[in-house]
């Protein structure tokens, strides 16, 4: 069987990569310097940045058609939300970690649970966000499951202004500084789903949210 | 067909003519502000080019690092040297883990191997969930036409008209409409796939991991939703590090849509963790080879960096005069007329080396600094070295450096050139009719030389104690003589 087989060409296609590179004898010497380099964590040029990232991030994360709000504490989150959703009988999914707020006193209710193809509103936090380009970072597992902002038409995210990082490297080394290895799945959202493959109209909701709704908390 | 019959019928295609019409107005546009977003646009160009080339460099070991890397995470890391060994492959993994339905996003490489076909013929269904390759597939499997908008030469009444007939549902003209019924279509089969295929933009040698970039999220709903992933891609694809990847996404998709950042980025590692509820058990990555190699051993190597943005096609004037198709395979525009006599043989795409007017404009905006023209003269050359060009090519470039080789001939020769060219301008000195030339003359003026050869110029010039005046024009600022002689055309022969 082809898979089981596969060694074989494996080894020649490396073989011919050597080959075209004029590699003859050992890669000691270039593995060692391929090594230093991923030790060396070496940059790119990166753009400048205004001092006040959660401004940044709020402006761009509009700029991708996200729509974004600020409450003081993760308390007023549910209020804002229902605010947005304008809906008194709404129904929504979340992640476990924002299940204790008060959701009912807002005046609707949650189910905490990946979402399934049948839910409308997806309510969840993010690993980390980009200021640059107002994106919101999601590390799979089983408290963040991705489904939860993929699937439901309308994806609100809260996010909190000490997650709010620079650019993709920082939120690599966030990544790094909190975990071994990276997740099965890291996702970096920006604004809803969208395509321009039909005479390059823009439409929102492709195939994931037609909506995101980003709820900044200032403090802790 | 070459290239030349297709492109022919293309130019004369008025409903192909007025999508790419359309076109013009949008990438090109956007890309140009996009790139002002960065402070160090050059500079991160210049580390994006350093990147790819670092990888292609030694691309032996950091394939072996990507590799070790996937499978400490549990991925299985196929090779496949061959399109047909990437089918074998797939329709393995597919059989070993009893697959019915599989989803696709968009893997061009896949578009090498004709894999869909490959899937229908062993008796499995397949759906394409980029939109483009969407409309593509229902319409009997038509090629795409651009490697990032691979329906961009179908109108929204087409697509109208293909919806009515393949969905059986009443026509729907709007395309916010289109793309609807479209999700609803692609959502069943999204929840319902037993195996999902990407492609790959990057494989991440320090991490083990693909990167997928789309704006509709469907790479990210494939990858998540049903329980094996196949990720195809290039042996080229490899990049060291994650850091190296936020550099490449500064450019990749502002080069190709003229967007600061795609909205959906994936990056996938491994199988899911035991308490997921969704996420892959199974992860397969298949490695191509097919051609690559003997393209790293070429002079054309450079070509290996390319991250797929259509930049070169966006800004190209063959590109946007005659669309994607006319290329005659997977790849089109400045990059795709590289590498296709590269990856299925010279004698099989004679004139694509020529599908260019070697204007630079896909050099320039190239986000890893390919120098494509550089490419395509070497292929042109190839072709003569190897005998491939007609015999009055041959004979006509052997003529001419023979006599280039003689100079005081060649400078008797181009002075009686010259001036018999100049004879045959019109009154506002354009030549309209050129004898053995009317490739050049039925679709545009040419205007005649002005009498007198460069050389003959030069030696004036130099007569008219002007020390400088050469210096000067050479560097492509008018001397102060030329800017005496105000607008007259002359010319260098």
């Amino acid at each position: 069987m082809a898979i089981d087989d596969n060694q074989r060409s494996r080894e020649a296609v490396l073989a011919r990569v050597r080959e075209a590179l004029g590699r003859h004898g050992p890669d000691d010497e270039p593995r060692a310097a391929a090594h230093a380099y991923l030790a060396a964590r070496k940059q790119g040029p990166r753009p400048t940045l205004p001092a006040d990232l959660v401004q940044r991030f709020l402006q761009r994360a509009a700029d991708m058609s996200s729509t974004t709000t600020r409450v003081e504490g993760i308390e007023q989150a549910p209020a804002a939300i229902a605010r947005y959703l304008d809906h008194p009988h709404a129904r929504a999914v979340c992640w476990p970690e924002i299940a204790a707020l008060d959701w009912r006193g807002a005046g609707f209710d949650v189910d905490v649970r990946p979402a399934s193809g049948d839910d409308a509103i997806g309510i969840t936090g993010c690993f980390c966000a980009i200021a640059e380009t107002g994106t919101l970072v999601f590390a799979s597992g089983t408290d963040s499951p991705p489904a939860t902002f993929l699937l439901p038409e309308t994806h609100i995210a809260i996010v909190r202004a000490d997650q709010i990082v620079a650019g993709m490297e920082e939120a690599f080394a966030r990544q790094r500084a909190e975990r071994d290895a990276l997740p099965r799945a890291v996702n970096l959202v920006s604004g809803p789903s969208r395509t321009g493959d039909i005479e390059q109209t823009i439409v929102l909701g492709a195939h994931g949210p037609r909506r995101v709704h980003i709820v900044l908390v200032a403090a802790r | 067909m070459y290239f030349k019959e297709r492109a022919h019928a293309k130019l004369h295609d008025a409903q192909l003519q007025a999508s790419l019409a359309r076109f013009q107005g949008k990438f090109v546009p956007a890309r140009k502000t996009a790139i002002t977003e960065l402070d160090d646009f050059e500079g991160t160009r210049d580390a994006a080019a350093e990147i790819r080339q670092r990888a292609l460099d030694d691309l032996d070991v950091w394939l072996t690092i990507f590799d070790e890397n996937a499978r400490a995470r549990g991925a299985t890391v196929l090779y496949a040297q061959t399109p047909a060994e990437i089918n074998a492959l797939v329709l393995e993994i597919a059989q070993r883990h009893g697959v019915r339905k599989i989803i696709k996003s968009k893997s061009m490489v896949s578009e090498e191997s004709g894999l869909d076909h490959a899937i229908e013929a062993a008796g499995m269904t397949v759906v394409e969930t980029d939109l483009g390759e969407y409309i593509l597939q229902i319409n009997n499997y038509e090629p795409p036409s651009h490697i990032i908008g691979p329906a961009l030469h179908k109108s929204r009444e087409e697509v109208s008209a293909l919806f009515e007939a393949r969905h059986g549902t009443p026509r729907k003209d709007a395309i916010d409409e289109l793309c609807l019924e479209a999700r609803g279509v692609l959502r069943t089969h999204y929840l319902t796939a037993d195996m999902g295929i990407s492609g790959g933009n990057f494989f991440v040698a320090e991490t083990g991991s693909v990167v997928l970039v789309t704006n509709e999220g469907n790479a990210t709903l494939t990858t998540t939703l049903p329980k094996v992933h196949v990720a195809i891609s290039g042996i080229e694809k490899v990049v060291p590090t994650l850091e190296d990847v936020a550099t490449l996404m500064r450019l990749l998709p502002r080069s190709a849509t003229g967007q600061s950042i795609s909205n959906y980025v994936d990056i996938l590692t491994g199988v899911k963790d035991r308490g997921e509820f969704h996420g892959v058990e199974h992860m397969y990555f298949i490695v191509v080879d097919s051609g690559r190699s003997a393209v790293l051993g070429s002079d054309v190597r450079q070509a290996l960096r390319c991250i797929r943005c259509g930049a070169c096609m966006n800004h190209c004037p063959v590109y946007q005069n005659v669309g994607g198709h006319a290329y005659g395979w997977v790849y089109p525009g400045p990059i795709g007329i590289v590498l296709t006599p590269m990856y299925v043989g010279l004698d099989n795409a004679l004139d694509l080396p020529y599908a260019s007017t070697m204007c630079n404009q896909c050099g320039v905006v190239c986000p890893v600094k390919i120098p494509l023209p550089d490419l395509q003269r070497k292929l042109r050359e190839k072709e003569f070295e190897r005998d491939l060009r007609s015999w009055h090519e041959r004979v006509g470039l052997k003529a001419w450096g023979w006599l280039a080789r003689r100079p005081a001939l060649y400078g008797v020769a181009t002075r009686v050139g010259v001036r018999m060219l100049r004879t045959l301008g019109d009154r506002n000195g354009m030549i309209r009719r050129l004898p053995f030339g009317s490739g050049w003359t039925d679709e545009r003026d040419m205007p005649a030389p002005a009498g007198r050869t460069f050389r003959e110029q030069y030696k004036a010039r130099k007569a008219a104690s002007h020390p400088d005046a050469l210096a000067v024009s050479v560097q492509g600022k008018p001397s102060a003589s030329e800017a005496r002689e105000g607008s007259r055309k002359e010319t260098l022969g």
